[in-house]
């Protein structure tokens, strides 16, 4: 049975992933987002689950402790926002090159530098394009709701292990602060260490002397051999760009213009397509759910529907360009959006796509 | 005249390498401490049968490819992170040996927070401490521990405290932190002192065991390509002025 609860983005995070049998959580306090290792401390779920749940010295330290937790073959997490996630690019470069599966939340707010503590998306690039060093990706999930942020941990964790590949759940600070009813699946229980050598043959966990030893490493000192390795690391990411898109429409079927968003900006466009349409404007709503992979071929299907695409994001303009690469320039594609922890409010998008993309 | 194969014979083996270390040539210049150490660590292994039962982390440096010669599963870390990568390790997987392998750069400079963090969670776990007071692998620069007056690539008129910094003591440092229960500083130029450190080594190994806290053995090294001495002058340099700064001995037994 489903369990129904009250409760804010960032404490569903924490439900959700004692729920899911997660074994480890990682991290270091930062606004807006503290309230993660809060909740999993508040549950102590070592006494339950057997989850371990430490505060580290800093973000550097706790990306670095997942490095090693996932290496173990163990469902490993952390969260953390923006400036702690820019801390954190060094160890996801070497996750992502030695091929683990582990999440990582961002609860995002502006910047740069120190910013503000209040939401954002623009950390968008960072999350999609790379981050660290090196060309890599991370299976980009983003919620825009509570109950996706609690959703999202067994799904990062499920693509995460399927593709040993880092995944990060990109939330932000309006997600991650307000309450909402949230349903949650029963307990799971942990990976036994039999299940976890059988799924992870590849784990370091010891080396008996049936199986050559297991060594995660993202060195490939030989020029010939580093290439080899991201080739291998590029088809992985092909596969999941063909297998893996997932995005929402909203009364898109008779849609004359289009507005992609994503997490609370998608909310907030929702309202602004009804506004409009109350008005008589044919707007539809594209929320894509999987920011890597992004639904190019999705969003350029619209092309030959609609004369115009608004793009609505918490940032000066950043998924718009995946959304122009999508369309290849067949339609009018602008962006509008609010910066520094400002938020767009539903009339505000209308307008924008009244002088942007209608009047424009 | 007598044939090699009428020497080499069971009855006349007197020492072999233990089976823990792997085939594979070492990368390691002539008269490299880091060889012996490697060679120390796999024979503890092997005589506490722990081989299915242990995780070694590797650091960045010049044994950054330990895990090419000791055979057991490894985990590669980023530059001086090991002690935080032991951590999630362990954590996760307490009945395991997790320990750490690092130089003088990784420990003492870039890895500094995660070291001594590390040690004041008393996680328990045993970190081996390659001093040789330079930057080996990236061609002989200044290390945290490089001596005032020592030349470096980067400090080429020798190490000056109103320049440079001084020289870190991290390990007396370590041993003031309450988390760490077995704190000491051995070498390996001599078949004396090679022993002692055999015996450091294997007691911060068994220390896992008691759950009582951070190992953590320092072993003072050359480099001779870094230091540009062959291996005797560079054994007889470190005996003169690395002992005096950085003294052999025990700095915590608990």
């Amino acid at each position: 049975m489903r369990e129904l609860k009250l409760m804010k983005g960032n404490e569903a995070i924490a439900e959700a992933a004692v729920r899911y049998g997660v074994d480890g959580y990682f991290g270091y306090p930062i606004t807006p987002q503290s309230e993660v290792m809060e909740t999993l401390m508040a549950m102590r779920p070592w006494e339950t689950t057997g989850m371990v749940i430490l505060q580290a010295e800093s973000e550097v330290a706790s990306i670095n402790m997942l490095y090693g937790g996932a290496g173990s073959g163990k469902r490993v997490m952390t969260s953390s926002s923006s400036p702690g996630i820019s801390l954190m690019q060094e160890g996801i470069s070497y996750i992502a090159g030695a091929e683990l599966p582990c999440v990582i939340v961002n609860v995002v707010r502006g910047g740069p530098g120190l910013g503000t503590i209040q939401p954002s998306q623009s950390d968008y690039f960072q999350a999609v394009k790379g981050g660290g060093h090196g060309d890599y990706k991370l299976i980009v999930l983003a919620p825009s709701s509570v109950q996706e942020m609690a959703d999202f941990v067994g799904l990062a964790f499920d693509l995460a292990f399927k593709y040993r590949n880092p995944a990060m759940i990109l939330s932000d600070g309006v997600i991650g602060q307000m309450m909402e009813k949230v349903e949650f699946d029963e307990y799971k229980p942990r990976w036994t260490r039999e299940e976890i050598i059988a799924k992870n043959p590849w784990a370091a966990t010891g080396k008996p002397s049936s199986r050559e030893r297991n060594i995660i490493t993202s060195l490939h000192l030989q020029a010939v051999d580093q290439e080899k390795q991201n080739i291998k690391l590029q088809a992985k990411y092909k596969e999941i760009q063909e297998k893996e898109v997932r995005y929402e429409t909203y009364l898109c079927d008779d849609a004359e213009y289009l507005i992609v968003a994503f997490g609370s900006s998608a909310r907030i466009s929702k309202k602004s397509v009804e506004i409009a349409r109350e008005k008589g404007v044919k707007v539809g709503l594209l929320r894509p759910i999987t920011l890597f992979p992004f639904p190019y071929k999705e969003i350029g299907a619209y092309t030959d529907q609609v004369k115009g695409i608004l793009t609505v994001e918490m940032n000066a303009g950043q998924m718009v360009e995946d959304v122009k690469l999508a369309v290849e320039g067949r339609v009018k594609v602008e962006h509008y959006g609010r910066m520094g922890g400002m938020i767009s409010s539903p009339d505000e998008v209308e307008n924008a796509l009244k002088e942007l993309i209608i009047g424009g | 005249m007598i044939d090699i194969k009428d020497i080499v014979k069971p009855e006349n083996l007197v020492f072999k390498k233990s089976r823990i270390l792997t085939d594979n040539p070492m990368h390691y210049c002539p008269g490299c401490s880091h060889g012996v150490v490697h060679n120390l660590i796999a024979e503890i292994i092997e005589e506490m049968d722990i081989q299915d039962n242990v995780i070694g982390v590797a650091p960045v440096g010049c044994s950054v490819l330990a895990y090419n010669y000791i055979d057991i599963d490894w985990h590669e870390a980023a530059h001086g992170r090991a002690p935080a990568l032991a951590t999630g390790i362990k954590r996760l997987m307490p009945e395991k040996f997790v320990f750490t392998y690092q130089g003088d750069g990784d420990l003492a400079a870039i890895g500094t927070a995660e070291t001594i963090h590390a040690c004041n969670r008393g996680e328990n776990i045993t970190i081996v401490f390659i001093n040789n007071g330079i930057y080996g692998m990236t061609g002989g620069q200044m290390a945290p521990t490089t001596l005032e007056g020592m030349v470096a690539s980067t400090c080429p008129s020798g190490r000056e405290h109103t320049r440079d910094g001084y020289p870190i003591k991290i390990t007396e440092l370590l041993a003031q932190l309450p988390g760490t229960c077995y704190v000491t500083r051995q070498a390996v130029h001599t078949a004396g002192s090679v022993r002692k450190t055999k015996k450091a080594l294997r007691k911060a190994f068994e220390n896992q065991t008691r759950n009582r806290g951070t190992s953590i053995v320092e072993v003072v090294s050359t480099c001779n390509s870094g230091w540009k001495m062959s291996p005797v002058k560079a054994n007889d340099w470190m005996v003169e002025n690395m002992f005096p700064f950085y003294p052999l001995g025990d700095l915590k037994d608990e």
